[in-house]
Formats: C-alpha cells, sequence, structure tokens
C-alpha cells in the first residue's frame, strides 16, 4: 500500500477519534451547562423588558449571543471533524486510483489532512478569538481542502474515464 | 456485520429523519415561534413571571428538535463509519473473533447513542444522580465510548498491520464496476458542490444571520419595554424569516455532502450487490438523482414552500428506496455464500 494511502486512511481515521474525543467532552461537560445558559441568558433579557429595566437589557443579550456563538462552533468544529475524516476515508480507499505521480499523491493526501485537521480547529479558535486570525485561518483551511478536493477529483476522473470507456 | 449493520443505521436514520421532517420539524418549528411570540407579548403587558414560563415551553421545544437531530445525525455518521470500518477490515490486523467483537461493540454503541438521544426530551432529569445530566444522556455518552473504543481499536489494528511486512491483497478495492465508477464519480462532484455552498454560505450568510440574530432580538426586548407593539411584531416575523432562512442553507449543505460520502463508499461494495449490471445502473440513478433533489428543493423551500418541500421529501424517498435495494443485492449476495462456494461462483 502506498505511503499517501497510509497517510490518508491513518490520519483520517485518529481525526474520527480527536472529533469522537471533542464530542463527548462537550457532551458531557459543556453542552447542558452552555444550552442552560443559553436559555437563561435570553429569558433574563426579556424578564428585564418586561420589568421596563432597560439598562440591564444589553448584558443578558450580549451573553446569549456569546453563549450562542461558542455553542454553535464547539458543534460546528466536531461534525466537521468527523464528517471530514470519514470522507479521507472514502477518498483514502480510492486514492491508488487517482492519476498521479505518488510524490504528488503523498503532497496531496498531507494537504487534505492539514486542511481537515486544521478547519475545525480554526472554527474552535474563533471562540477564544474574535480576532482576524482565526478567520484567516478558517478560510485559507477550507481553501486548501476544497482545492486539494478538487485536484483529487481531477485525479480520479481521468483514470474513471479512461475505465469508462474501456 | 458491519456493511448490513452500517446499512440498516443510514436506512433506520434516514427513515427517522423523513418522519421527523414530515411531522415534527414544521409543527414543532411554529411552535416555538409561538412560544416566543407569547413571552414577547407577556414582556410587553409587563407579566414577569409569564415570560419565564414561555421561556421554558421555547426550551421543551428546542429540546424537542435538537434531541430528534442529534438522533437523526448520528446514526447516519455511525452508519457511514461502519460502512468505512468495514471496507477496511482486511487490514486490521486482529484475529477475526476480536475484529468481532469490536465490530459487535461498534454496532452496539452506534445505536445506543442515537436512542440515548432520542430519550433525553423524554426522561429529563428523573432519578438522575448527576444535577445537569439524566440517564438518557449518559447512556448516549456510554454508546459514544463504545463506539470511540472500537474505532480506536480498528486504529491500531491498522497501525500494527502497516507495520508488518506481510502484505494483504485488498481484492475489493481492487474490483471495478460501472456502477461503482459512477456513484464515486457523481459522490465526489457531490461533495465538491457542498463544500462550494458551504463556502459561499460562510462567506455570505453565516456572520450576517449571526449579527442579525442579536440584532431582531435586541428590538425585539427593546420593543417590549417600550411597549410598542408594532416593533415587536415585525421583530418577530423578521426573527422566524431567519430562522427559516438559516436553517434551509444549513440543511441543504449538509445534505448533499452526506449523500456524496454515502455514494462514494456504496462505490466500494458495488462487486458485493447481487444485481445485474442494469439494474445496478438504475438505482445509482435513483441514488444520485435524489441525492442532487433533496438538497436543491430544500433550498427553495422558503420561496416555494411545500411544493418544494414534498419534492425534497421525494428526493430523500428516492434515496431510501436506492439504497433499500442495494442493501437487498448485498443480502442476496451474503445468501449465495452461505448455500455454497460452487453456487456462488
Amino acid at each position: 500500500m502506498s505511503t499517501a494511502r497510509q497517510v490518508l486512511l491513518l490520519g483520517a481515521i485518529a481525526l474520527a477519534i480527536v472529533g469522537m474525543c471533542h464530542g463527548t467532552w462537550y457532551a458531557v461537560f459543556a453542552e447542558h451547562q452552555a444550552l442552560d445558559r443559553i436559555g437563561e441568558s435570553l429569558a433574563d433579557a426579556f424578564t428585564l423588558a418586561s420589568e421596563r429595566n432597560v439598562a440591564q437589557m444589553p448584558a443578558a443579550l450580549a451573553a446569549y449571543r456569546d453563549a450562542k456563538y461558542a455553542h454553535e462552533r464547539q458543534v460546528d468544529a466536531h461534525g466537521h471533524w468527523i464528517g471530514l475524516a470519514m470522507l479521507l476515508i472514502a477518498l483514502g480507499m480510492a486514492f491508488d486510483r487517482v492519476a498521479l505521480a505518488e510524490k504528488q499523491k503523498l503532497a496531496l493526501a498531507i494537504g487534505l489532512l492539514a486542511g481537515a485537521t486544521l478547519f475545525p480547529l480554526a472554527v474552535l479558535l474563533q471562540i477564544f478569538s474574535h480576532g482576524s486570525l482565526p478567520r484567516v485561518l478558517t478560510v485559507a483551511s477550507s481553501g486548501l481542502m476544497i482545492a486539494m478536493l478538487a485536484i483529487t477529483a481531477l485525479g480520479l476522473s481521468v483514470k474513471s474515464s479512461t475505465f469508462l470507456r474501456k | 456485520m458491519l456493511l448490513l449493520g452500517g446499512i440498516a443505521l443510514i436506512l433506520a436514520g434516514m427513515i427517522f429523519g423523513d418522519i421527523f421532517a414530515v411531522f415534527v420539524l414544521h409543527q414543532n418549528a411554529a411552535r416555538v415561534g409561538a412560544g416566543l411570540s407569547a413571552a414577547a407579548q407577556a414582556a410587553l403587558a409587563g407579566d414577569s413571571s409569564s415570560v419565564g414560563a414561555h421561556f421554558r415551553d421555547v426550551g421543551a421545544f428546542l429540546e424537542n428538535r435538537g434531541t430528534k437531530v442529534d438522533t437523526h445525525v448520528h446514526m447516519i455518521d455511525f452508519g457511514y463509519l461502519a460502512l468505512l470500518l468495514a471496507i477496511l477490515q482486511p487490514w486490521v490486523a486482529f484475529a477475526d473473533k476480536t475484529k468481532r467483537g469490536f465490530g459487535w461493540m461498534f454496532l452496539a454503541g452506534a445505536w445506543l447513542l442515537p436512542v440515548g438521544v432520542f430519550f433525553i426530551h423524554y426522561v429529563g432529569l428523573a432519578y438522575s444522580p448527576l444535577r445537569a445530566i439524566g440517564w438518557a444522556s449518559i447512556f448516549a455518552d456510554l454508546g459514544g465510548g463504545c463506539v470511540l473504543l472500537a474505532t480506536a481499536a480498528y486504529l491500531v489494528g491498522l497501525c500494527i498491520h502497516f507495520r508488518s511486512p506481510v502484505s494483504v491483497p485488498d481484492g475489493l478495492l481492487e474490483l471495478r464496476t460501472n456502477a461503482g465508477q459512477r456513484l464515486l464519480a457523481g459522490g465526489l462532484v457531490l461533495v465538491v458542490l457542498g463544500f462550494g455552498h458551504g463556502a459561499y454560505y460562510a462567506a455570505t450568510d453565516l456572520y450576517r444571520h449571526e449579527a442579525q440574530d442579536y440584532q431582531i432580538l435586541s428590538r425585539m426586548v427593546a420593543g417590549s419595554a417600550s411597549q410598542d407593539a408594532v416593533l415587536v411584531d415585525a421583530a418577530l416575523a423578521e426573527y422566524a424569516e431567519l430562522q427559516g432562512d438559516k436553517a434551509v442553507k444549513i440543511a441543504a449543505h449538509a445534505h448533499i455532502i452526506e449523500f456524496g460520502l454515502l455514494a462514494m463508499i456504496l462505490a466500494f461494495f458495488q462487486p458485493y450487490v447481487n444485481l445485474s449490471e442494469k439494474w445496478k445502473l438504475r438505482w445509482v440513478v435513483v441514488l444520485l438523482a435524489g441525492s442532487v433533489l433533496l438538497p436543491v428543493c430544500v433550498l427553495f423551500e422558503l420561496r416555494f414552500g411545500l411544493f418544494a418541500g414534498g419534492l425534497a421529501d421525494v428526493g430523500g424517498l428516492m434515496v431510501i428506496v436506492a439504497l433499500v435495494a442495494m442493501w437487498s443485492g448485498i443480502v442476496r449476495y451474503t445468501g449465495r455464500l452461505d448455500v455454497g462456494p460452487e453456487i456462488a461462483s
């Protein structure tokens, strides 16, 4: 089996395990609390509105926004890590059919794995930093992933079209 | 075992998703909207005790919806993972008995997690030893742990195999069929389209939606405090529209990629589908057509309403029917193996 295929298969399964560990940690230790925070802060904002306490309302709404922002990114990171890992396993199985040289395939496999690892990580980083760096990293890693996937598709289509013509 | 169990999980998850979409999703969204509206009206009237009660209702409706979506997603994703692990089995350097043991562990966990998640809404915190987590969540987490352990074990098995000099022929991956090639190519195109749509959504809508969510709720709360009923009603209508827009775009993105991945995985199993070439190709077309129809129609649901929603359900049904057909072809293949090698050959 080629090194590129090994990199993709082992890396992808490891990535799926990382995604599962993250999901399990989040479900056990953080999700229920996060959902409670989202609900409570929104309810607080409306309760304050009913009491005509205008001064306190923005703080309650900001707490709601922040809690929801963090929760959505945690769920997105979990889903994307596992989803991308499964895609990479499927691609890994078909990788010997990609019409490229071994060195190029290895570079492609590393690129795919890097994109699949970094994209959810960058989404997670957005919780801790609202600056531009995590957003730039998100765009760059998703761009890398799409570019690598397009090259893989092209490489596969060359061999597939040859096979289908036969 | 992993192959048939995986397809069964995917089918169960898809049928559950279809039932949920038809009978629960829209009704639940309407109740959430009504609950939020009632809370805003209570705040407008200065009735703070009712605000809390309405939000408890909204929380319950959202929990109901969230756990059903999680059940649907986890069942299907575990099914995909089971199929992928099934293909990798020849390379896992364990004895057959050990591999089967991990397979059972994986499937047990893959059923336990979604079933546990489904019951979270109904069991709640009854008799729970923990403050925030109920028994249903505990069992769901246990299921997740089983899947995690089994997957980690297979990873170890693969690592051992890759370190050993003994080469195992991967006959299944060497076999190529017309149906398999078309599924692989079609699946990859769907995944690329889904990625493109996701990138477009992230660039144009994601942050705008988040900002709008906060701004609309701020207007709703401010309108309630200033007893401006017109502002509250306008904000409520805007909020419902925003949630709908967000939901269809995310659902379209997720479904097109999931169906693409499913097509790619099924490509590897085509040599095991004991149907004629003509019928295999027909089911490939049905699966790919349904995989396009569902996300595209979901995307147009806000513009064309029930018509697009109905077509999306037809797309989902096409995928399910094609999957059942392929599953029955694989069952026929295993049946042929059971009858004897002479017939199988």
